[in-house]
């Protein structure tokens, strides 16, 4: 830490743009997750001749949940990860940015 | 407690139980028992104080603490009672690793940056530092020993179908008894601190016990997937015969199912078994269940992903990461490491469904719960004791499983009721020998506790109780952590009062139906009957519980909006604002000199 926080991180302004900038990125993934979470039920509701299909002997909609979610969800993991890093890094300089 | 009565009957029955035991499974379970808990006391000798656990941990490197954060989560539910449910209700028992797994996503997106910059090691630091309320540190300690001891009775119904499996004969409360003693004994003495390298190694062995034997599985009896190809649906043919090759005549072998066992079709497709349940009871038809059953997969999927985003114990590893971003990192790695082990235990039930359908006939210990532990063993037929040695390698997987788990619970609990509880409740003046004391008490009485509600449960499934105590943690830890951490509206009053409605009536619904399940009691199972909707929200509490205790929470907040803590723009800038800035050193002067 080279230089110290200055006043606008004080700032009201500063913590309602931080919140919302984080909140913003946590919201479009957890969409993205909640997606395809919650529409795979209905899929099966309204699809289930559809999702009863066979791929490698699995059913579609077995080899979704069964073995396709898990590397999805490691998309947005680290798609989130690397984004609020780079949040990160620009809320810092702005912190210190004037300095 | 004590065996007394079991070997009472006299030394005989005890050589005959032993003379039916299989020598490789014994020996490689006593194995997992005596290195775990050799490296427990070996470890909590290294580290002495609690202090240390938390500061000196923070040098633990990112694939170690991945390792380690992972092998805590994974309890008895995830290596036995998955596989156990999936082979017992098919389809809708995915819906439990994969939401295990998900879960961790929330927690993720909105609790973990957040609470790891506040610095608070658990739910009860966080909610007595986010609202300066030491009567609300009550509420939340209070609400870690409900879940708690939810918790624990799956981890015992683990221990006691286990023992049950190793030493044939052996009834199932005194397994739980057995292992319930010898872990109460090693915490209330002081081994089993939650250490960084015991932890890792127990992922590392349950990832080993849990792949080794399902590789060997498939190669010599078919794939998951031609498991599940034998696995017929009314509109199946046909799509086979078109495009999948690689499965037409090289159908796998299986056994004939039991009665009891359900058909292929609800097995394999959605909305089973499982989640039909209340609504066939009440005398529904097929299509008519179907809008219960949906409805049902979304309360689940609510309380398992949001349960875990509120699970207390985990939060504790991200502070042994030196940084924020090696704290990130490790997430990644948590994620990817649970995932792959996930993959499996569904596959030992699909397995199990064809080759050991006899489970499906039996229940309790010796039901679907155990086919982790005895699959392995249909080996024996083609390659003489190779089958058993596997079992073992299982069966000290489950060990690594229900021990480590168990005793991490343990220790937060009896951490609570003796730092908390006593020391700060009942005896805030006690010296520290009271209080050292007091930690082997609480110990001893929690143990005995668990055990005791352990014994009860033998009806249930591990992997279902651990979702009943997820949906607690659901409608009640949640909302909290995700509004506390969010919105600057929240007060106290607020906080609590949704907290209590939300947790305690998802309490009282699931404690209502297991209640009812295991005690047959007529009067409700007449009500269930002819109120299947209203049994379903008692069984699976989350749709409603989550939302109620968020309107809560923001009503009473608004309603008491005078009394927001009233440094909580800085509460705020702490738990958002990057940890290079320093914000947490600041806080911490300023709260002190306030003082």
């Amino acid at each position: 830490m080279s230089a110290p926080p200055g006043e606008e991180m004080h700032s009201e302004a500063f913590l309602h743009r931080l919140m919302r900038e984080q909140l913003r990125l946590s919201v479009a993934c957890a969409a993205t997750f909640c997606i395809a979470l919650l529409g795979l039920p209905l899929l099966n509701y309204f699809f289930p001749q559809f999702m009863a299909k066979r791929v490698f002997g699995f059913t579609l909609s077995w080899f979704i949940l069964g073995v396709l979610f898990f590397p999805f969800v490691w998309i947005i993991a680290f798609v989130f990860i690397r984004r609020s890093l780079a949040l990160e890094q620009k809320e810092i300089q702005r912190a210190q940015g004037p300095q | 407690m004590s065996l007394a009565p079991f070997f009472a009957e006299g030394s005989s029955s005890v050589i005959e139980v032993l003379k039916r035991t299989d020598p490789w499974i014994l020996c490689f379970s006593l194995l997992t028992v005596v290195a775990t808990i050799w490296m427990g006391f070996w470890s909590a000798r290294k580290s002495k104080t609690a202090s240390d656990f938390f500061v000196a941990g923070r040098a633990v490197s990112v694939g170690w603490n991945a390792s380690a954060i992972s092998g805590e989560y994974l309890s008895a539910a995830s290596f036995m009672g998955v596989a156990g449910m999936v082979m017992k209700n098919g389809y809708d028992a995915l819906w439990y690793p994969v939401c295990y797994a998900c879960g961790y996503l929330f927690l993720l997106l909105f609790i973990a940056g957040p609470l790891r910059r506040f610095g608070a090691y658990t739910i009860p630091d966080f909610a007595e530092g986010r609202y300066d309320s030491t009567l609300f540190r009550k509420i939340a300690v209070v609400f870690v020993l409900f879940i708690g001891f939810f918790y624990t009775m799956p981890q015992m119904k683990g221990a006691g179908t286990t023992l049950a499996y190793i030493f044939p004969g052996l009834p199932y409360w005194a397994g739980v008894v057995l292992v319930g003693a010898i872990i109460t004994l090693n915490v209330a003495l002081g081994g089993m601190k939650g250490i960084t390298l015991v932890q890792a190694f127990q992922y590392w062995a349950k990832m080993f016990a849990i792949c080794v034997p399902i590789f060997v599985l498939m190669s010599v009896y078919g794939g998951y997937h031609q498991h599940l190809a034998a696995n017929r649906t009314s509109v199946d043919a046909p799509a086979l015969m078109e495009t999948d090759h690689s499965v037409e005549g090289r159908e796998v072998l299986r056994k004939e199912l039991p009665p009891q066992a359900p058909r292929d079709q609800p097995w394999i497709s959605p909305f089973g078994s499982l989640t039909t349940k209340a609504a066939a009871k009440a005398g529904l038809t097929p299509k008519e269940q179907r809008p219960y059953s949906l409805l049902y997969t979304y309360s689940l999927i609510i309380a398992l992903v949001c349960g875990t985003a509120g699970l207390p114990h985990i939060l504790v590893r991200f502070y042994t990461n030196p940084d924020g971003v090696a704290a990130k990192r490790t997430t990644m790695w948590v994620m990817i490491l649970i995932g792959v082990f996930y993959l499996f235990p569904p596959v030992f039930g699909v397995i199990g469904r064809n080759w050991l359908p006899d489970l499906y006939a039996a229940s309790g210990a010796k039901g679907t719960d155990k086919i982790v532990l005895e699959l392995p063993r249909i080996l024996n037929e083609k390659y003489g004791p190779w089958g058993s040695v596997l079992s073992g390698i299982t069966c000290a997987g489950a060990f690594a499983a229900f021990m480590s788990t168990f005793s991490g619970l343990l220790v937060s609990m009896t951490g609570a009721l003796a730092h908390d509880v006593y020391g700060r409740m009942l005896r805030p003046d006690a010296t520290s020998e009271a209080r050292l004391k007091a930690f082997k008490v609480a110990a001893v009485l929690v143990g005995t506790v668990a055990v005791l509600l352990g014994t009860c449960v033998e009806g249930l499934d591990i992997n279902f109780m651990v979702g009943q105590a997820f949906a607690i943690a659901a409608a009640s830890y949640f909302p909290l952590l995700f509004l506390s951490s969010w919105w600057r509206g929240m007060t106290m009053t607020g906080a609590a009062a949704g907290m209590l409605t939300g947790g305690l009536l998802a309490l009282g619904g699931i404690t209502l139906t297991s209640v009812s399940d295991l005690a047959h009691l007529q009067g409700l199972d007449t009500f269930w009957r002819h109120h299947p909707m209203v049994r379903i929200f008692s069984e699976q509490p989350a749709i409603w519980a989550v939302p109620l205790a968020i309107a809560v929470m923001v009503v009473v907040s608004r309603l008491t909006s005078s009394r927001i803590p009233s440094d909580v723009r800085m509460k705020m800038l702490v738990l958002h604002a990057p940890e290079k800035l320093g914000l947490k050193q600041e806080y911490i002067q300023e709260h002190h000199s306030g003082h």
